[in-house]
């Protein structure tokens, strides 16, 4: 019963053309899963498929046990959240409007914030730590803080469950590190169950608790990282050699690549 | 942030009560307000108040459509006519005086005209079922500039003197001709404004993106149909009492966007009343410029927002 999500051969992509090509999974309550796989491979489509913003072609996905293209929009929405690659605006929307709109899944048509949807919303910029850039523009901010910020917007929704598509995707290292700080920690903390598509399998290692790796719309390989980060899968899927080693300091997989001709 | 807004209301209501009375007390004959109430001056008062009535009005309907569209379609150049009301509606009202039906059913068949562009619109953008903003802006301006020419190829070959007169009615007039017209068209936008409000939340969300909307629980597809539907029945309801009338429905909306900022539940009132203020001006304008002549609401609209626009950018630019 510890099954948040299950998705069960689950087939999709985009006018018929098939990109995820049957996969299942589970993820369970206080999963910090990992999506890694080469370009190509189905990880952002997959994100969309559980996320509603496509429509599987067949199979489903059930949260707690219900098929999630039954439930109400709303009502999905405010169980899980997504934050989004590079979400921009046109407009200057302030950091505390923005995170204000996590409440609407939360809300009826035309029914104000209450005090308890703003307390919400200042309790996600805190636990983000954002709260001091609650006045600026949106537009003003840099890539890290404004990744926060929407981070503490997915939080105002107050789901059970969060969706990252490459949450560290343009930032530096420093950046990189304080942003999946902070995901552990929401997730060790306020037990929320973390789904995320990766790009760098170190950081993948470092940060999750389970893989997922993706080949070709189907999973090629699942389980801690250990299991899944070996040069042999690796190799396998991204055609391309590398060395994997433990981190001295923790001893989680690391992987080298190797350069082809000197 | 609410102090700031609220003040920034009472300035706008004041204006425009200001701007009534002054728009009410301007024209051909300069009469003074108080023996505008006698009674031998009744009708031209009411001429006057009809004007400056259908001058709020289509002030009100272009920025709140003009406000839907750059939302949804998240582009700083949508206006109201982006969709091709605007040519639809001119070949409606050409057609009318080339086949010579009675000038009764202009005002129809510029409506027809213009839903029917942006029908035609639609459709061309639709894929799949969704709408994609690109593809909508894209569709507009090919239809708008199709429609266009074909209005001036049928002006060329056809020998009605009246049909000239179109490129006047092109530029819009605020000229009340009929008042069952103006009662009908005054409830679509009055109505159509208030429906739209209903959706600020879901104006909010879509503007920083469809996915990003739909992450937060709004049903895009949808409800883009629904805002779409009323804006334009808005514009096209407007275009056939009044013409067109460009500029306001782009800059208002860019304007009270820099003063009060882009969330929709302030920025549609605050539009509504700035909008509303921007138009009487004008109307006063193209009443007092040279009289007895009226120039075109739509000329001065453009002349008067244009530099106000720039300057306001300037000044937003330097802080």
């Amino acid at each position: 019963m510890s099954n948040l999500l299950s998705i069960n051969n689950l087939r999709g992509g985009y006018h018929k053309r098939e990109i995820i090509r049957g996969i299942s999974l589970e993820v369970t309550k206080g999963d910090f899963l990992g999506v890694i796989g080469p370009n190509g491979s189905g990880k952002t489509t997959f994100l969309r498929l559980i996320s509603r913003v496509i429509k599987p072609l067949t199979g489903n996905i059930r949260l707690f046990g219900k098929d999630i293209t039954s439930l109400e929009l709303k009502e999905f929405c405010r169980q899980v959240a997504f934050v989004s690659q590079d979400a921009l605006s046109n407009f200057s929307f302030s950091v505390f409007e923005i995170v204000l709109m996590g409440r609407i899944p939360h809300l009826k048509r035309l029914q104000s914030e209450t005090k308890k949807d703003l307390r919400i919303a200042e309790l996600a910029l805190t636990m983000t730590d954002t709260l001091h850039l609650k006045d600026k523009m949106i537009n003003e901010l840099s890539s890290g803080e404004r990744q926060r910020v929407l981070i503490a917007r997915a939080l105002a929704q107050e789901p059970v469950l969060i969706f990252l598509d490459e949450p560290t995707a343009h930032l530096d290292i420093g950046h990189q590190v304080q942003i999946l700080d902070l995901l552990r920690k929401l997730n060790r903390n306020e037990s929320l169950t973390i789904v995320m598509v990766l790009h760098d399998l170190n950081l993948a290692g470092e940060y999750c608790n389970r893989l997922v790796l993706f080949d070709d719309g189907r999973v090629f390989k699942e389980g801690v990282p250990e299991q899944v980060l070996t040069y042999q899968n690796i190799e396998k899927v991204y055609k391309t050699v590398v060395v994997v080693n433990k981190n001295p300091i923790n001893s989680k997989p690391y992987v080298l690549l190797v350069s082809g001709e000197k | 942030m609410r102090a700031k807004n609220l003040k920034i209301f009472f300035t706008l209501i004041g204006l425009l009560l200001v701007v009534i009375l002054l728009g009410i007390s301007k024209g051909s004959v300069n009469i003074p307000l108080n023996s505008l109430l006698l009674s031998e001056n009744r009708p031209i008062l009411y001429l006057r108040i009809f004007r400056v009535f259908m001058a709020v009005l289509s002030g009100c309907g272009l920025a709140v459509s003009g406000i839907v569209l750059q939302a949804i379609l998240r582009n700083p150049l949508a206006e109201p006519y982006i969709l091709g009301t605007s040519s639809g509606a001119g070949i409606g009202a050409v057609l009318v005086m080339i086949l010579g039906v009675s000038f009764a059913y202009l005002p129809l068949a510029a409506f027809c005209g213009a839903l029917l562009s942006i029908i035609l619109v639609y459709n061309l953008a639709r894929q799949h079922n969704k709408i994609n903003e690109h593809s909508l802006i894209l569709s507009g301006v090919i239809v708008s500039i199709a429609l266009s020419s074909l209005i001036v190829f049928l002006i060329s070959i056809s020998t009605r003197e009246a049909l000239h007169g179109i490129t006047w009615w092109l530029w819009g007039s605020l000229q009340v001709y009929d008042h069952k017209l103006l009662i009908l068209v005054s409830s679509i936008v009055f109505l159509g404004i208030g429906a739209i409000y209903l959706f600020c939340q879901d104006l909010n969300a879509i503007s920083l993106g469809d996915e990003e909307a739909l992450h937060l629980g709004i049903d895009i597809e949808l409800v883009k149909k629904i805002l779409i539907l009323i804006s334009s029945l808005i514009t096209a309801g407007l275009v056939c009492i009044s013409g067109i009338i460009g500029f306001v429905g782009l800059i208002i909306p860019h304007i009270m966007r820099m003063v009060v900022g882009p969330n929709h539940k302030i920025l549609i009132p605050a539009s509504c009343f700035g909008a509303a203020v921007f138009m009487v001006v004008c109307d006063i304008l193209s009443r007092s410029i040279a009289p007895p002549f009226e120039i075109p609401i739509g000329v001065i609209t453009a002349l008067v927002g244009a530099p106000a626009f720039i300057i306001l950018l300037k000044k937003k630019q330097r802080v």
